[in-house]
């Protein structure tokens, strides 16, 4: 396929669409969250519904990635009129389609959240909870069928490709995104569009573009559901990376838990192969790009660049000493750009719109928007993307609704457990990189966790420093031994037999594993441990046993 | 350890449907070594486990010392050298669903079923696990059962759950 086989399907396609003989649009939320819920079985009804009233040739029913609001799910959303149901059952399916198709008004008591605003929104965009959210990563996601790539298509899919392709150098493409000030959204928070640089300035016949995807934080599902609403959006920017850098490969480093995100990628390179957007001279350039999938296989450390890199090679995922960095010697001693899914989900908007128009979103010092998993002791719970800036209490009460059972805010958990805990008198901190860690947390990859009166942050702390400790590969010795300690220590904590030497001891020891440890994992294994000892330090103290 | 499938290596490819699959995996990865992880993964969905036998026909198949593929197997949490069940059931806990009282899932299983996180029953037809974290936090706290995720479950249900599907044998 050329240059203007694309541009003819995505007319032929928009035209379609506009001259479209369905007048409505039903979205079936497909994602991990709702298929849980039963939105397959919701899927086939709604299917037999409409078949059986004879609607089939009005009604276009189609399954969409993740829409945001995971625990009231399933979810439907009819379109044009954005009406979006929940909880949706089998047996009121028949209802709904009667009301909302024949009948022409919504049924309000089964709209989204009308079992806890006191009326619910009409139009779903006009909900606080999407009202508030900008999406650009996860523009598409629940409006397109991820399993077609002629929806993209018609979402301007590929259109950034073929923009860089033709009317871009690799050093144009590198200094849009460099302009955008998008930074990594893996955690680190390591500006792109350098990294894109210095990858670009080694040269080498051979190098590599990897898309990390190993999400092993607990608590965080962000990755997984681009991949599986909107595969091809990070298939473009890991080819328009391939293309900036000089990279003909790229392997897509997925977990083994999301077996449905490695699916719906796996489909999206053939489907894109086939189209010549992917593989040998895309769109009758010089230019090939090939994509293969790694599958996990469940070690947290692996999400930790050189650890991933060992895992590509078939090896035990362990780190390894930086420098060199993996732009100069990364995959079989080549060259290799890692970024995270998130990442390469916001590269095509940043080249069709431009990098300034992306680096004026956020703050100054982080642009952008990013994505949040969102869950915990939290009204609604799901996916969520805001502007880089917004504050803690925009995101958990305005768009979360507020603590489950009218509870009070105890603590919002970023970061994993490389991350921390921040406390209710820091709810107006602004979600940034910077501000998140000079409260001693990190943005990391996104995940939230909101925790009320019930959760005890002694044994948070514990947890995390159990989760680093059987996580630990044991290659370098304060991060293998060092975990093992702390943990120890916690646990003695947490049963109520330690005492103030014990509890100094800790305090010690995580200054040491973070300062000597050989990678992120034991670097920042101390941080939910050192952040409650900051925020909670009286519940540590309540704990000990006075000597006498 | 003692295998199931005790067939000497030579002779599995032709009497057992499983190796056939391995054997096709190694074929399309052209005897790779920096394929052992993918191959692995074949394996482990076609037995569930990683049988001696199975490792060792892989070791020498991929030219590999059985020090490298051993070192590899024990490090990733997805491997298994042992039968891990006729059913699972796989306990998330990941930081939403601790938060919302994995552990009590977990004091529950153990007490209704005897089994701890990482055993399996006597007669193998149950064995109970624990997951890092499987993404689905919005429908904290989660399990899965046979590959099927159990939504916003109480500790009573998932028991009466598992009883159902172990009396259904």
């Amino acid at each position: 396929m050329n240059r203007q086989d694309l541009k003819t399907i995505i007319y032929a396609e928009k035209k379609k669409e506009e001259t479209n003989k369905y007048k409505h649009k039903i979205c079936v939320c497909c994602g991990a969250g709702c298929i849980s819920s039963g939105s397959e079985e919701v899927m086939k009804k709604l299917q037999e519904e409409i078949k059986t009233r004879g609607l089939e040739n009005e009604v276009e029913v189609i399954p969409t990635g993740c829409m945001g609001p995971c625990n009231q799910g399933p979810l439907m959303k009819f379109l044009p009129e954005y009406n979006i149901y929940q909880k949706v059952d089998c047996s009121n399916i028949s209802a709904i389609v009667q009301s909302q198709l024949i009948e022409k008004k919504p049924i309000e008591d089964l709209l989204l959240f009308a079992d806890s605003r006191e009326k619910p929104f009409i139009d779903a965009r006009d909900d606080p909870y999407f009202k508030k959210q900008l999406k650009i990563a996860l523009k598409n996601c629940g409006h397109i069928n991820p399993e077609r790539i002629e929806d993209y298509l018609v979402h301007n899919g590929y259109l950034a490709l073929d923009k860089v392709l033709f009317e871009m150098s690799p050093e144009e493409v590198i200094a849009e995104v460099k302009q955008s000030r998008i930074r990594g959204r893996g955690g680190a928070g390591y500006p792109a569009g350098l990294k894109w640089e210095t990858v670009y300035k080694y040269v080498n016949d051979q190098k590599y573009v990897i898309c990390n995807g190993d999400e092993g934080d607990p608590g965080a599902f962000m990755d997984r559901s681009v991949l599986e609403g909107n595969p091809h959006r990070v298939l473009e920017g890991m080819a328009i990376a391939g293309y900036a850098i000089g990279a003909n490969k790229g392997y897509a480093y997925i977990r083994g838990e999301y077996p449905l995100a490695i699916k719906r990628f796996e489909l999206a390179i053939k489907q894109a192969k086939k189209l010549g957007l992917l593989g040998n001279n895309i769109l009758g350039t010089t230019f090939s790009f090939d994509v293969e999938v790694r599958i996990g296989a469940g070690a947290f450390v692996c999400g930790e660049e050189t650890a991933l890199i060992a895992s590509i090679e078939g090896k035990r995922g362990t780190p390894r000493p930086r420098p060199p960095f993996p732009a100069e010697s990364g995959l079989w001693g080549k060259p290799t750009l890692i970024n995270n899914v998130e990442t390469f989900a916001a590269i095509s908007p940043i080249i069709n719109n431009g990098g300034e128009w992306y680096s004026e979103i956020g703050t100054p010092k982080s642009a952008g928007t990013k994505v949040f998993a969102l869950a915990g002791k939290i009204n609604y719970a799901g996916l969520i993307e805001v502007p880089m800036g917004t504050t803690l209490r925009e995101i958990v009460f305005d768009i979360g609704g507020g603590i489950q059972n009218g509870e009070d805010f105890k603590a919002a958990q970023t970061g994993g457990p490389s991350g921390g805990c921040i406390p209710a008198e820091h709810l107006d901190v602004k979600m940034d990189y910077e501000s998140l860690v000079s409260l001693g947390s990190i943005m990391g990859s996104g995940g939230l966790i909101i925790m009320d009166k019930s959760s005890d942050m002694v044994d948070v702390a514990r947890f995390f420093m159990e989760f680093c400790m059987d996580e630990s590969c044991g290659k370098c010795v304060p991060c293998r031994v060092g975990t093992r300690m702390m943990h120890d220590l916690l646990q003695k904590i947490c049963e109520n037999k330690a005492t103030q030497i014990d509890l100094d001891r800790l305090e010690e020891l995580a200054v040491y594993v973070k300062e000597t440890s050989l990678c992120g994992l034991g670097g920042s294994a101390p941080n939910p441990l050192l952040s409650t000892l900051r925020h909670f330090r009286q519940e540590y103290e309540n704990r000990i046993v006075q000597h006498d | 350890m003692k295998s199931e499938t005790a067939v000497p290596v030579k002779d599995m490819p032709k009497t057992d449907p499983r190796m056939k699959l391995i054997a096709a995996k190694l074929k399309k990865e052209s005897f790779k070594p920096d394929a052992l992880i993918e191959i692995l993964h074949t394996a482990q969905n076609a037995y569930g486990y990683l049988p001696k036998e199975v490792l060792s026909y892989i070791t020498k198949a991929l030219h590999l010392p059985p020090s490298r593929v051993y070192s590899t197997v024990t490090f990733y949490h997805f491997f298994s050298l042992k039968s891990k069940g006729e059913h699972t059931c796989l306990v998330c806990t990941g930081t939403a669903c601790y938060v919302k009282g994995a552990q009590a899932i977990l004091n529950e299983i153990e007490r209704g079923l005897g089994l701890k996180a990482g055993q399996v029953t006597a007669d193998n037809k149950l064995g109970v696990q624990v997951a890092r974290c499987i993404g689905a936090c919005g429908l904290a706290p989660a399990v899965v059962l046979d590959d099927e995720v159990q939504a916003k479950v109480t500790p009573e249900e998932i028991v009466q759950k598992i009883n159902a599907k172990i009396g259904t044998l």
